[in-house]
């Protein structure tokens, strides 16, 4: 009973935050982000696989966060909200030439740490396939990386995106098929 | 592309690129950083906003007669 009573007043609470962030209350804007930070981090790691990129992502994210505060709609939530304007942000950073500096990130394979048949060939081959990624366009590349290293959920991605399941599928498919072309011309059959 | 190829271009693209770990931590606290850029970012107007002004100013312009109607769906 103590349980439920707490719970009830935990969400009431949480809805009285989201309430006055929505009117632009930078106090319960701090409590959403403190509570919402490590999520959206995560998030956006996950896309642009570099950690200095997604602190600087993040801040970025929950400033346009903030800036978008009278948009919000707290019936519909705070985290899926803010996951997309995250993808955004990501996006953005993916079309612009920043994107090229950053992309030897510690996140990218390190060839030793994986027992292999031929070393050698193993990483090269890996290396290419990493560099062959990095040139599909950002869209494809989002869906692909989200869904396929990551494995997060279609309906989470599509959400992010703002496009339906069957799109994602779609970019991830193209993004597969690019993939292989490249790989393929350079003489590599996967 | 048939599935096997699908299967196995996700398998090279999973081993090319690690997957993150769950549930990582930035380094720092970002709160700083969301604060400065809050404190020196005013918001700017997207450009689809000044585009749209832009193209208001032009009609009325170049169609005076079209301003009544304009005004009448501000």
């Amino acid at each position: 009973m103590a349980t439920g009573a707490q719970a009830s007043l935990d969400e009431q609470q949480s809805q009285e935050h989201l309430l006055a962030f929505r009117h632009g209350d930078v106090d319960a804007f701090e409590v959403l982000f403190r509570l919402h930070q490590r999520a959206v981090y995560g998030w956006i790691l996950r896309m642009v696989r570099n950690p200095a990129t997604a602190e600087d992502l993040t801040a970025e994210t929950f400033w346009r966060i903030y800036q978008a505060h009278a948009r919000f709609d707290p019936a519909r939530g705070f985290e899926g909200w803010a996951r997309r304007i995250a993808t955004h942000a990501a996006l953005d950073w993916m079309r612009s030439r920043k994107s090229e500096r950053a992309l030897t990130s510690e996140l990218s394979f390190d060839p030793a740490a994986r027992p292999v048949e031929d070393p050698a060939v193993a990483a090269e081959v890996r290396l290419k396939t990493a560099a062959a990624f990095r040139k599909l366009p950002p869209k494809l590349r989002i869906a692909a990386v989200l869904a396929v290293v990551e494995q997060q959920p279609h309906k989470e991605i599509a959400d992010a995106l703002g496009i339906s399941v069957a799109a994602v599928k779609l970019r991830v498919f193209r993004a597969l098929r690019l993939l292989r072309k490249d790989l393929e011309r350079q003489g590599i059959r996967p | 592309m048939n599935t096997h190829d699908d299967e196995s271009m996700k398998q090279l693209l999973r081993e090319a690129l690690p997957a993150v770990e769950d549930n990582p931590e930035p380094a720092r606290d970002l709160w700083p950083a969301v604060l400065k850029r809050m404190d020196e970012r005013p918001p700017m107007p997207p450009w689809f906003d000044w585009a749209l002004l832009g193209g208001l100013v032009g009609l009325a312009a170049f169609f005076p007669s079209a301003i009544p109607v304009l005004l009448y769906y501000l």
